[in-house]
């Protein structure tokens, strides 16, 4: 294996980190705030289909962004109001979401584009292009950190560094801001914020709702900037992987990039190596494939260490006497 | 002392208005009329008692007080200004403060950080957080109110943990303090240890409301008291011109014994012989590191101890319920026969079928289903026996009937087996569990914390009946973190702290303040015999007749 490729490797890696990355801080949010959220899955498939069909009939791939937004935020919303403020289970609110977005996109899709379910090929103007960051041609010939620049940190569309980004301006607004505190809190123990006289409700809504936009820059990167429309499934389970990286990075921001940055590894490597030959076996494809979700069930089956979750979590707030 | 809150009727002085007023309060939930009509006067910078039995609405209307339920009628007044308190920031803003008996503090955040949760001054952290640090720093000097503000929460002593609150809400500048049952976590010197702050609070100017059900609190730090009954305010006077006793008729509406009347005991041969019990908990932690003790039959083994330091762990193996994954080892001898510790013999079935009955520390998720109706509740543990079965079925008619003898020899009310266990008062749940345990007349019967959560009348009643089982010949194991009802009820007192016996003493020959230490792990230094896991002899002070109690 050379560095070309390794560094190849690595860029595709990033591309397919993104969207587990930008769902990951969804669900850090929602579940610092004490909802549990396993609806990433659902949000990220209507934004992408939103996203999508936005951005074929207007040929804009930002006010596709915008559409991705409010369709994942809708959702949300339903999310708040039943496991919020009608005090519903939030695993079955969850899982509602789920299917009425999976059942959703597919009929809309079928009504609108009569395509089976996909929308339309999006064209230039319709999709995120690849931004070059100044002087990456010049730098390309530079031996070692030409590339790394070049063609690892240069050439991503607009959502990729948007979703870096987010990591250390996530952590700050954790650790550093009021808003962070009391969302923190709030996952804790809603009733040290409610004595305190600060809105546990207000605050959870305000949670989920920065899920739903983050959910939404999500499902917009899968169908407008890593893939040129909607594919009916084609969030594939990154909702359900994401939650994995979420519990992996025990609902730390930093954390969370290098739990995803593993899963996108993973994914890149399966992509490159579809029959990874070992010399003695060749390892077949379809586990190539697997290796994520196998990942997965590692993960959710506790053999990476002990994960504490927000002590709230899954718990609606009921004001006790 | 004045005495203006004695009198009835009439405006207040408008001159010297009270910190807090209450006229014509009323609260519903659903049929249930929780407060009625309450008037309540708390004069500025005196420590004011509220009394009463559990739902007797004392919690309800301090919780109308600070914004948490609206009250149906009647009006609020603080600093002599009508007040609609909607919400807990409106109370704040009022001056009123609170320290509710479960803590609402963040158990990972920092001492720091939940002070200034809810009152940060903007929107970055820092600031806030370094104004607080200076804050917390003058109240530590001015009230006795030390703790490390660095500190997280969950590495605090309950004590501390309680103090972190008082802090809180003096940070927001309380000029009203209301406590919520607080000294029901602390050990003796810790209560006199808060005392002393609220007394120093007090002679700051501030008021403080003291929410209790211990009758000598009341006593030592108040300076008036009002007396609940049934949602209703049935008396309020100056707590000089009362007494314990009248306190207590009031409260409970009938003359009540304080103190637990019985005979010297007549101890037997020993029915329950402990050695050496040690128990790792799956975490690795040691919770019980060499225990040893001794029970006769006629004879009460009083348990003392902060809660947390391996009474409960003590229990549960007795009882045959381990934690899953402990390491259990000693030994433990019944009637002079070994029982099983950790084989297929050390279920609780087993034990209770050697005779061993069991009072739990949690009677909701351990002595009783809480959906399920009390008739059935009474043959949970013994579901097994002969009489209530027939063939392969239950007979849900003998176990009724049994349930309605049990329940009208413990008069517990209402007296309907059909009626959920959840809708029983904690008094009422609490007999059918004795009723349940003391009924099967046990060899040995082990109490955990038999009137945590209950009212006076039936403390009252349940003591007498765990008194008439030791007078029956029986041994009796009571663990339980109320220093008055062990010194009460018990022939003997060990303490417990951190998994040892620290030492053992008569109740008769010793007082709160060393049995205190003691709770606190200050080493009792006459009773090495203690620590080197022998129990000590006690022959020659049983021949000593003692005082009643």
């Amino acid at each position: 294996m050379d560095f070309a490729t390794i560094i190849q490797i690595l860029d595709s890696a990033v591309r397919l980190m993104t969207p587990l990355l930008l769902a990951c801080l969804a669900g850090l949010y929602s579940e610092r705030s004490g909802v549990f959220d396993i609806g990433l899955e659902g949000k990220m498939l209507m934004a992408a289909f939103t996203s999508a069909s936005v951005a074929f009939v207007t040929g804009s791939a930002w006010l596709g962004l915008l559409a991705g937004i409010a369709g994942s935020m809708a959702l949300s919303l339903i999310h708040g109001l039943a496991s919020i403020t009608f005090r519903g289970n939030q695993l079955i609110s969850g899982v509602a979401i789920n299917f009425l977005a999976s059942g959703m996109t597919v009929l809309l899709g079928i009504k609108i584009f009569g395509l089976g379910g996909r929308t339309p090929a999006l064209t230039d103007g319709g999709r995120f292009n690849e931004v070059t960051l100044p002087f990456a041609d010049a730098l390309r010939d530079v031996p070692f950190l030409g590339p790394i620049y070049s063609e690892l940190i240069s050439g991503h569309t607009i959502l990729v560094y948007v979703a870096f980004a987010l990591v250390p301006l996530t952590w700050w607004v954790l650790f550093r801001t009021r808003f962070g505190l009391r969302l923190r809190a709030v996952g804790e123990n809603p009733a040290s914020v409610d004595t305190a006289g600060v809105s546990v409700t207000r605050l959870r809504f305000a949670a989920i709702a920065l899920a739903g936009i983050l959910c939404g820059l999500a499902g917009a990167y899968l169908a407008t900037g890593l893939s040129a429309g909607f594919v009916k499934e084609m969030t594939a389970g990154r909702g359900f992987i994401a939650l994995a990286a979420l519990i992996f990075a025990k609902w730390r921001p930093w954390s969370a990039l290098f739990a995803t940055f593993l899963f996108g590894l993973l994914e890149a490597i399966a992509n490159r190596y579809p029959n990874l030959d070992l010399g003695i076996v060749t390892v077949p494809s379809m586990f190539m494939n697997a290796l994520p979700y196998i990942l997965t069930v590692i993960i959710l089956a506790g053999f990476v260490g002990r994960a504490i979750p927000p002590r709230a979590g899954g718990e609606p707030y009921v004001k006790e006497r | 002392m004045a005495a203006a809150a004695q009198q009835t009727g009439g405006r207040p002085d408008t001159a010297a208005p009270y910190a807090i007023e209450l006229r014509g309060i009323s609260k519903a939930f659903g049929p249930v009329q929780a407060n009625k009509d309450i008037d309540l006067r708390v004069r500025k910078g005196t420590i004011h008692g509220i009394i009463g039995e559990n739902g007797a609405g004392k919690s309800t209307l301090m919780s109308i007080l600070y914004g948490f339920y609206k009250p149906d009628r009647g009006e609020i007044l603080v600093n002599g200004q009508p007040i609609t308190i909607a919400d807990s920031q409106t109370a704040i803003r009022a001056g009123i403060g609170m320290v509710f008996q479960h803590f609402k503090l963040v158990q990972n955040f920092t001492v720091l950080e939940n002070i200034i949760l809810g009152a940060e001054d903007g929107g970055l952290l820092r600031p806030s957080l370094t104004k607080a640090r200076g804050v917390l720093k003058q109240l530590a000097q001015e009230y006795q109110l030390n703790v490390d503000p660095d500190e997280t929460i969950d590495e605090l002593s309950v004590g501390h943990q309680q103090r972190v609150e008082i802090l809180k809400a003096l940070y927001r500048q309380a000029d009203i303090l209301i406590l919520d049952e607080p000294t029901g976590v602390l050990t003796p010197a810790e209560a006199d240890h808060l005392f002393r702050i609220l007394e120093g609070l007090k002679a700051e100017g501030k008021t403080i409301i003291l929410i209790t059900h211990k009758l000598r609190e009341i006593m030592e730090i108040t300076d008036s008291v009002s007396v609940m009954r049934r949602g209703q305010m049935v008396a309020s006077v100056e707590t000089d011109r009362t007494s314990p006793e009248e306190l207590a008729e009031l409260m409970v509406g009938r003359k009540v014994l304080l103190n637990v009347e019985k005979a010297p005991p007549q101890p037997g041969a020993p029915v329950l012989e402990v050695r050496n019990l040690k128990l790792v908990d799956d975490e690795g932690v040691e919770r019980l590191r060499g225990v040893s003790f001794d029970i006769r039959a006629g004879e009460i083994l009083g348990i003392a101890g902060v809660s947390g330091n391996g009474q409960t762990q003590l229990l549960e193996l007795l009882g045959g319920f381990p934690e899953k994954g402990a390491k259990v080892s000693g030994s433990i001898r019944m009637n002079g026969q070994e029982l099983d510790l950790t084989g297929t013999k050390s279920d609780a079935a087993t034990r209770r079928a050697r005779g061993i009955g069991h009072v739990p520390e949690d009677r909701q998720s351990e002595g009783l289903i809480m959906d399920f109706a009390a008739w059935e509740n009474v043959a949970f543990g013994y579901h097994r026996a002969p009489e209530y079965n027939r063939g392969l079925l239950m007979d849900n008619a003998a176990i009724r009937q049994d349930a309605e003898r049990k329940m009208e020899h413990f008069d517990v009310r209402p007296r309907n087996p059909n009626l959920a266990a959840r809708n029983f008062s904690g008094g009422n749940q609490q007999k059918i569990v004795v009723a349940r345990e003391i009924e099967r007349n046990p060899d040995l019967l082990l109490v955990g914390q038999p009137t945590r959560g209950v009212d006076i009348g039936a403390i009252e009643f349940i003591h007498k009946r765990i008194v008439e089982l030791r007078d029956a010949g029986k041994a009796v194991l009571l663990v339980s973190v109320e220093l008055d009802e062990i010194l009460s009820l018990s022939d003997r007192v060990a303490v417990i702290f951190d998994g040892r016996i620290m030492g053992e003493r008569l109740p008769d020959q010793t007082t709160t303040g060393e049995l205190g230490l003691l709770m606190a792990g200050v080493t009792d230094t006459e009773h090495h015999d203690v620590e080197d896991g022998i129990p000590p002899a006690h022959a020659h002070v049983d021949e000593q007749p003692k005082e009643p109690r």
